[in-house]
């Protein structure tokens, strides 16, 4: 598969009265065409400043991308100009939010606002235009979608908005689509839903997707590879089989133990990690998981270690001592 | 069996309406929205009955309304053999004390200009409990049981993460000590490696201290791990309850089914050979339920020449498993 995305040592940060916010330190991935990422973490760990990097709509002041390159179809997104950019944002890359309700124009009907994206994207006429969003409501199962085109977002329901902005964010074609969250606010059997609507959609249309999520249920269902993400870090990067099946990252593996499982027997305790995460704004240097680790040593609290692959070569994990842990000897 | 276990509680047939009003001066009420309607189960002493269901389908309504923080549209709520719904004033002050909550979200839930000491404390001065003294004692003792450290006492809610904050909020709860502790999505509002932590916490309280919960929630296998037995809502009415082995095992009712089948395992070979039951459409409006089986307009297993038509009891199929559905024998 040929290589659509590459993000080399992205580093955001964000400079507040309190002090300077280490959001995103030094990520480094790549996608293919056609390939769904999930990319995984708690609140704070920088999955979404990560994403909107990526995009360049982090606010400045008071965010920075300090440094790093996003290759994406040839050019660094991160110094191209913002005209530029602006082409690329909802044409070729497009971006599905958490919350319809706030990314949704409220006083705008739904019709308008993808049409709007389609005649500045893809300089279709007003016909076209509403003929093909037609289509596209359609597709992501909005019913009687003709009729619908007139009415306003606050005239549907979670689900039926999160669709839109779907079907918004598919207007233009785009190669990459990068859904922060998209079904947090929903109920599992409308997440359910959504889930298989990504998944038709992608072996339809081909395109890729980054899918940023809480969630290690909907990733482990959805995608084929996966990013661990701690403190604006990469703690595991892998095929999904291989991080969750051979889980190196004491993080990781904290993180499926907290988790009761629908297939497991109930009534033993759960694996809690102790402690919560780091406060971003003074980040130590060391691994900054060390705080909360059942594996830290000497040399966790003093170096950041870096991804480096495990024994099967398709799974990368940033931790000291993945070996002996794996071997059940730390 | 259930005759060995005490009842608590015992809720009967309770409702609860809101009515929609219309008009600026002159308001009249143009509709209802039936958040309950109907509902009936029991508590047993010492277990965890917990409540799911989706955005709307009453459960937390059924929460609030037992605790008569909402007053119900009809029905009952008898608590140790007394009824909920008839007391006044002291009387069900009395009762009260006996029942408390834990809410979803921690930080709106606690007073921003309280200190925490004061917070955990506030149920004991409203009931009057202890002198200064042996107040701060209490709470300094219900901070400790909660895994707070009680110097943090005269801090302030903010200074907390999410997850400590849900520990104030459970050992406010704790103050009086209460039989009944209803938990309204206590943890959904946290992070998954808190949200472990607190219900390791609640069930060990629950372990020590005796207590009974109502677990009202939607995270279907965080529900499975902590509950004894579990209600299914749907629309505003219990579509299925029984012993959680039995109703994971062998779920009777077609919504069960497809909420369970709905909910994602982390474990990519499992998520590849499962069955999956994807529901149509969206809940539809409380405000103008579907006649009939309420459920009929998504059910895979509707019979149009009978679902619409009829509203299914909530019958008992097996000893402890009652389910709300015409064909349940189908899944037996």
């Amino acid at each position: 598969m040929k290589e659509l995305l590459r993000i080399e040592d992205l580093q955001t940060r964000f400079y507040t009265r309190d002090g300077v916010v280490h959001a995103v330190n030094g990520v480094s991935y790549s996608i293919d065409e056609g390939e769904i990422l999930g990319v995984v973490g708690e609140s704070g760990c920088g999955k979404s400043v990560h994403a909107l990097s990526i995009l360049r709509l982090i606010p400045d002041p008071p965010g920075r991308i300090e440094s790093g390159e996003v290759w994406f179809d040839g050019k660094d997104l991160l110094t191209v100009s913002d005209e530029e950019i602006r082409r690329v944002r909802g044409g070729q890359l497009a971006m599905v939010f958490q919350d319809p309700m706030s990314s949704l124009n409220p006083a705008m009907t739904v019709g308008f606002q993808i049409v709007e994206a389609l005649r500045l994207h893809l300089d279709m006429t007003e016909r076209q235009a509403k003929e093909r969003t037609t289509e596209l409501l359609t597709t992501v199962g909005i019913p009687d979608a003709k009729n619908r085109l007139d009415d306003y977002p606050h005239q549907f329901s979670g689900g039926m908005r999160q669709r839109v902005m779907i079907a918004m964010g598919l207007s233009c074609n785009p190669k990459l689509l990068i859904a922060d969250e998209p079904t947090t606010a929903l109920d599992v059997t409308i997440q359910a839903q959504i889930v298989d609507l990504i998944k038709r959609l992608q072996a339809e249309l081909g395109m890729a997707v980054i899918w940023i999520t809480h969630d290690l249920g909907v990733v482990a269902d959805l995608a084929e590879k996966v990013n661990v993400m701690y403190a604006g870090y990469i703690v595991e990067h892998g095929n999904v089989r291989d991080v969750f099946k051979r889980t190196r990252h004491p993080y990781t593996i904290g993180l499926l133990g907290s988790l009761p499982r629908l297939d497991e027997d109930p009534g033993t305790e759960l694996s809690a990690i102790p402690g919560f995460p780091p406060d971003l704004i003074d980040l130590k240097p060391g691994c900054p998981f060390a705080a909360r680790c059942p594996h830290a040593i000497e040399q966790c609290w003093n170096e950041t270690p870096r991804l480096e692959p495990t024994e099967t070569k398709r799974h990368t994990v940033a931790c000291w001592r993945w070996e002996e842990i794996a071997q059940g000897v730390a | 069996m259930e005759d060995e276990r005490e009842t608590l509680a015992q809720i009967r047939g309770l409702v609860k309406h809101f009515p929609i009003m219309r008009g600026s001066i002159i308001k009249r009420e143009v509709g209802q929205i039936r958040a309950v309607d109907g509902v009936s189960f029991d508590l047993y002493r010492g277990e965890t009955l917990g409540l799911v269901g989706e955005t709307g389908s009453g459960k937390t309504t059924v929460g609030r309304t037992m605790l008569r923080l909402y007053e119900a549209t009809g029905g009952k709520v008898i608590f140790d053999g007394v009824d909920l719904m008839s007391l006044k004033g002291r009387e069900l002050d009395q009762i009260r004390r006996r029942i408390s909550m834990i809410f979803q979200d921690p930080l709106a839930s606690l007073n921003p200009r309280m200190t925490i000491g004061s917070i955990v404390g506030e149920p004991l001065l409203v009931h009057k409990v202890g002198n200064k003294k042996q107040r701060r004692a209490r709470v300094g003792q219900l901070l400790e049981q909660v895994g707070l450290n009680p110097h943090f006492v005269n801090r302030y809610p903010h200074e907390f993460s999410g997850g400590q904050q849900q520990r104030i909020g459970i050992a406010r709860a704790l103050a009086l000590n209460p039989d009944l502790i209803i938990c309204d999505e206590p943890i959904s509002s946290l992070d998954v490696s808190i949200q472990a932590q607190i219900v390791n916490l609640l069930e060990r309280l629950q372990n020590e201290l005796g207590l009974t919960y109502l677990f009202i929630a939607h995270d279907l296998s965080m529900v499975r791990h902590i509950s004894d037995r579990i209600a299914v809502m749907y629309l505003g009415k219990i579509v299925e309850l029984a012993d959680r082995d039995s109703i994971y095992s062998n779920p009777l009712h077609p919504y069960t089914q497809a909420l369970m089948s709905a909910v994602p395992i982390p474990d990519p070979d499992l998520q590849d050979t499962r069955q999956r039951i994807i529901l149509e459409g969206d809940v539809p409006s409380p405000a103008n339920p579907p006649e009939g089986c309420n459920f009929h307009t998504r059910c895979p297993a509707v019979r149009l020449d009978h679902c619409p038509q009829a509203e299914p009891e909530l019958r008992e199929l097996r000893p402890g498993h009652w389910v709300a559905c015409h064909y349940a024998e189908d899944y037996l």
